[in-house]
């Protein structure tokens, strides 16, 4: 079946036609998916926090996870600066001095400008993770009851497409290790499991880590967002409902958007601070769903029961199958044997 | 600089009996002690060594309005220099409620003599907060309320030093309901320069070296925004406390007695307001009796004796805020640089390696010519 | 009396010892990449976790052994039977391509030794792009050693067990056509899960249109490619009749992928990226421009009858097609999370590409010179 030059040009241009229709990304997406019904989630109001790294200190300590140390090779302290293979749970700084020269002016806790302020840094349990969608052989799965994602070192094969493919670039890998593996927050599920909170809500003195469902963390982050700046508001420590002595402070002047409660499809880990989240390293120019909803939509709209490709085989086989049949008769007649 | 040494070595050998027995070397100590606590270079312990001896004892005149006392107390445990050093070889302590040897009217005619002879040139002290409420009825000292004294006292004042917290901002008295309308001298006297020492009570020593500095240099320390000597209240206690690394590494006491606080802990769990606290306590302790004579150091949250709205207002376990991000060595930023980028080996090679291929492909480009004709060359290379 | 021969001679040559040394340079940094992992020998990191090996070796790599999926549809699916000569050798280039592919894969997988769970039914993840590229570049080397078993076979004189292959050979070749489109433009539906840290001149829900059609491009430029050094530097006539034909097919593909590629940017909105200055937009532009310069050389018909030309023009493509995946998963690839990351292929990761590229030329002329490959046709 020989194509003529016209009827290719028609073909190729009716391809690129339809391919750029396709290119609306809102056609292809698969369904998002939904918070699980019992979602456990953590609030960090960065407000609160005072950066005195116990959630560090817990978390590695819960962990397992060996100190890390960034510079001199002798230096003594755990200092990260950034999550790693040894590390899943980071405090940084955010530090804005519109004028360093100038030595009276004092830096205010959550201002923008002229100000600092801590965040806390790990994986954020997504609902729609990117992590678990790329992952092939479902080292990283998010559980359908509490929606923790979880990696599974025994089945990982380190293909860091995880990593890739985070949008908060949390999986790491233990480059420095011959038979490393993937390290990130898995929500203290071994702890979860026996009814403790995970370490980093346990310790925090403030209550800037605060454990809850995910619901609830919702309406307490709206709670505090409602309030006026100066008000004395109790803020509850280690879990949401719980009985731990709360931590009466005054309302600050939070920025009014929660973090995680619609980014990238949402997250189950809530961010509130005193200014808007991208100072403080959270990408903020994301749509509202999460990415895999591409990337499996694609895949599902190509392959859905392999049908098209069998179709595509089936036209293949018949087009190949009638070309090497003339050339074999051709071949047969002037007495070759042998084909390809 | 070896002449001006001996000049001033036969200088102080006369000062030897002139003051009361003590030698010259613990005097020199003394001072260079004083200097210390100021921050200052030891090269000015001279001067304040002359301005100590000098034979013209500049006067003082010390108020005690609402206070415990306590800050007398605290001067009274000094060693360097120790109170009677103080008041009878370098300031003459005119009128002193506790300390002076008269009583009633005679003490008050005695106030009024130096207030007069000396106008213009005293040290006015003040401890304690002044009551305001109705009319100020509430401390009153030989029949005349103490609001009025200090009006009266400040007018030939040289320099104005209101020490403890509740002369400097209210104190005690101040908080909860106020019934007395206690309030700082400074806002008394609003249009005076009113030196605060706060603390409850504060390291003498802080005070003293006030006083010194203004004695050898005829002026006052550095001040902050309150009017606080820089050198004492210049920084927070969470910037100098000895027990910060735990803060860092998130080691806390959660109870008194437990496992962290017996290995020494940090408070902040238990309510330490060091964190919002200017004060130097880590640094200058109290007593003089060796190291952790302190509250933090023997075990107890600071509750911010010093600051106005933390000391006496916040709950002594209630959390403090944090008012710096002065580090430890590293809070990471936002967003440090991270990666191993181009080296001058690695482009290197991979230059070198475009550049052969490069090469390579030139050579077999000129070898293949411009038509079929020409080109494939017999050649035994790959 | 088969059409085609090996090309014979010695095998141990200069230029063969030269490889070699390339090659046990890159052992020496494997071994230390296998004892001390990967952090040893690379400058991967968390902000760059895919460098050189993931996106040269194995995605370039494997574009590069397009040529016999090229090939094939030439042959079997237009039935162009005149480039039918060139079959074994595309199979071959394809052959080695996925080979090393692979290779690389296992070099650059952390946890190599579970690798099997890629295959183990309670494991796979159906939804991840990654498998289904892994399943298919699987079984496709499998086909591509079907499809050259007729070499094999003829040169060990199996004449029975070659006519039974040849009855089935179109259903392998089906599949050998099949499963390239499939994983060729998954390697492109891969970079959609990373959103927007992937700059949104290169992010688009076209990349696998776009990551099949250049790599078809790839494939069929490195048949000239190919043909033509062989033809210099084993002394072989060249082939440019043929190749002038398959020129005209590459051109009219690229014409089609950059209008596919420049229409997808103008509707979306980001073709005003590319004027910016910034790295970005000047490899893109580099990208692109080798895209066009083999419209530009061989737009001339008579310009297509010269071999250095065309040879040229079959650089530029795969110059072109390697740049757009170098550009896709590393340029302009910029993770904000967490760090201002650097990345640059280290000295190890260059020589060990080098060693793998070095061992695939060193197979290459073992097998060209051993086995029946080449046509015969116009014999010296």
């Amino acid at each position: 079946m020989a194509l003529n030059r016209r009827d290719f040009l028609k073909m190729s241009a009716a391809g690129v036609g339809s391919a750029l229709c396709v290119n609306n990304a809102q056609a292809v997406q698969r369904e998002p998916k939904k918070l699980p019904p019992e979602a456990v989630g953590m609030l960090y109001d960065s407000t609160l926090c005072i950066g005195c790294k116990a959630c560090m200190s817990a978390c590695k300590e819960a962990n397992g996870m060996p100190p890390e140390q960034t510079g001199e090779a002798d230096v003594m302290w755990d200092t990260p600066i950034e999550l790693s293979g040894k590390t899943l749970n980071v405090i940084k700084v955010y530090r804005d001095e519109v004028d360093p020269a100038a030595t009276d002016v004092v830096l205010e806790k959550d201002h923008a400008q002229n100000g600092y302020a801590f965040m806390k840094r790990h994986c954020l349990h997504c609902v729609d993770p990117s992590c678990v969608s790329a992952c092939p052989v479902s080292a990283m799965t998010k559980d359908p009851l509490t929606g923790i994602v979880e990696h599974h070192a025994d089945r990982c094969i380190g293909c860091r497409y995880c990593v890739y493919g985070c949008p908060f670039g949390v999986p790491k890998y233990e480059y420095n290790d011959a038979f490393g593996q993937i390290q990130k927050c898995q929500f203290c599920a071994h702890l979860q499991a026996k009814g403790q909170l995970p370490a980093c809500c346990d310790v925090c003195p403030t209550g800037a880590t605060l454990f809850g469902k995910v619901e609830d963390l919702k309406q307490e982050a709206a709670q505090r967002m409602a309030r006026q700046p100066g008000e004395k508001y109790v803020f509850p420590r280690g879990i949401l409902g719980g009985d731990r002595p709360p931590h009466e402070a005054t309302i600050p002047k939070y920025h009014q958007n929660l973090y995680g409660d619609n980014e990238l499809g949402g997250t189950q880990i809530l961010y509130m601070a005193g200014m808007p989240l991208d100072k403080l390293g959270l990408p903020t120019n994301v749509p509202d769903y999460g990415y895999p909803t591409m990337s499996e939509g694609i895949q599902h709209m190509l392959y859905k029961w392999m049908l098209a490709p069998a179709v595509l085989l089936t036209g293949l086989a018949y087009v190949v199958h009638r070309n090497t049949q003339k050339s074999h008769d051709a071949e047969d007649e002037s007495g070759e044997g042998g084909e390809s | 600089m070896a002449t001006k040494i001996s000049e001033s070595d036969t200088h102080l050998d006369g000062y030897v009996n002139g003051l009361g027995g003590i030698t010259r070397r613990d005097f020199m100590k003394f001072c260079a002690a004083i200097t210390a606590t100021m921050g200052l270079p030891a090269s000015v312990s001279w001067q304040i060594a002359e301005a100590a001896t000098n034979p013209q004892r500049p006067p003082v005149i010390w108020l005690s309005a609402q206070e415990c006392t306590g800050c007398t107390e605290s001067l009274l445990r000094s060693t360097h220099p120790t109170i009677d050093q103080l008041i009878l070889d370098a300031i003459s302590l005119d009128y002193h409620e506790t300390l002076c040897a008269g009583a009633g009217h005679q003490a008050e005619d005695y106030k009024h003599q130096s207030m007069e002879q000396n106008k213009g040139k005293y040290i006015l002290i003040v401890d304690g907060s002044i009551p305001v409420k109705d009319g100020g009825i509430y401390c009153k000292v030989a029949g005349k309320t103490i609001l009025d004294h200090l009006l009266e006292a400040a007018e030939g004042a040289a320099a104005i030093i209101a020490i403890g917290s509740c002369a400097a901002w209210g104190g005690v008295p101040s908080s909860g309901p106020n019934p007395t309308g206690a309030t700082a001298v400074h806002k008394i006297l609003k249009d005076k320069t009113v030196v605060n020492i706060p603390g409850c009570p504060p390291n003498p020593y802080n005070f003293l070296a006030t006083v010194l500095h203004f004695l050898t240099f005829g002026r006052l320390p550095e001040l902050d925004a309150k009017n606080r000597p820089k050198f004492a209240y210049n920084r927070l206690i969470h910037e100098n406390c000895e027990r910060r690394a735990h803060f860092d590494a998130g080691r806390f006491a959660i109870r008194f007695g437990d496992e962290g606080h017996r290995k020494g802990w940090c408070l902040y769990k238990l309510g330490c307001k060091g964190p919002e606290t200017y004060a130097n306590c880590p640094a200058v302790l109290f007593g003089d009796v060796g190291p952790a004579s302190w509250p933090v150091g023997t075990g107890h949250p600071c509750f911010g004796c010093t600051e106005e709205g933390v000391g006496f207002t916040k709950g002594i376990h209630e959390l403090s805020d944090l008012k710096t991000v002065t580090p430890p060595i590293t809070y990471p930023g936002i967003s440090e640089n991270i990666g191993q980028g181009a080296t001058i080996g690695s482009v290197a090679l991979a230059a070198g390696i475009a550049g052969v291929a490069v090469g390579a492909g030139a050579v077999v480009a000129s070898r293949l010519g411009k038509s079929s004709d020409d080109g494939g060359e017999e050649e035994q290379q790959d | 009396m088969s059409e085609y021969a090996p090309l014979g001679g010695k095998i141990i040559t200069k230029p063969f010892i030269f490889f070699g040394v390339l090659f046990t340079i890159a052992l020496a940094f494997l071994a230390a990449r296998f004892i001390f992992g990967l952090g040893a020998v690379t400058n991967l990191s968390d902000g760059y976790p895919w460098g050189m090996w993931i996106v040269i070796d194995v995605m370039i790599g494997t574009a590069f052994g397009c040529a016999g999926y090229a090939v094939a549809l030439l042959v079997y699916v237009l039935n162009k039977g005149q480039y039918h000569p060139l079959v074994r050798s595309a199979v071959l280039a394809g052959l080695f391509g996925y080979m090393l592919g692979g290779m690389a894969v296992m070099i650059d997988l952390g946890r190599y030794w579970q690798f099997y769970t890629l295959m183990w039914p309670g494991f796979i993840n159906a939804n991840s792009v990654m498998l289904e590229v892994a399943w298919c570049v699987m079984a496709y080397i499998g086909v591509l050693f079907v499809e050259f078993a007729p070499t094999v076979l003829e040169r060990f004189g199996l004449k029975n067990v070659q006519q039974k292959l040849s009855k089935v050979l179109f259903l392998v070749i089906a599949v050998g056509i099949l499963l390239p489109t499939m994983h060729q433009s998954s390697l492109g539906t891969m970079a959609v899960v990373a959103g927007n840290q992937i700059s949104p001149l290169w992010q688009t829900m076209l990349l696998p249109p776009l990551f099949l059609i250049s790599a078809l491009l790839m494939g069929y430029a490195i048949v000239p490619f190919e043909s033509l050094l062989a033809s210099l530097g084993l002394s072989r006539p060249l082939e440019t009749d043929l190749l002038g034909k398959l020129t005209k097919v590459m051109l009219v593909v690229t014409g089609l992928y950059l209008l596919l590629r420049f229409g997808d940017l103008i509707w979306r909105g980001a073709l005003g990226l590319a004027f910016v200055g910034d790295l970005d937009s000047y490899m893109f532009w580099f990208e692109n421009l080798l895209f066009v310069i083999p419209i530009l050389l061989l737009a001339k018909p008579a310009n297509r009858n010269s071999p250095r030309l065309i040879f040229l023009s079959a650089v530029s493509l795969l110059l072109a097609g390697s740049v757009y995946r170098i550009n896709t998963y590393l340029v302009g690839y910029h993770p904000v999370a967490g760090g201002t990351w650097h990345y640059f292929p280290s000295v190890g990761e260059i020589m060990v590409t080098v060693g793998i590229f070095s061992l695939e030329v060193m197979l290459y002329l073992i097998v060209v010179k051993t086995l029946p490959v080449f046509h015969q046709a116009e014999a010296k």
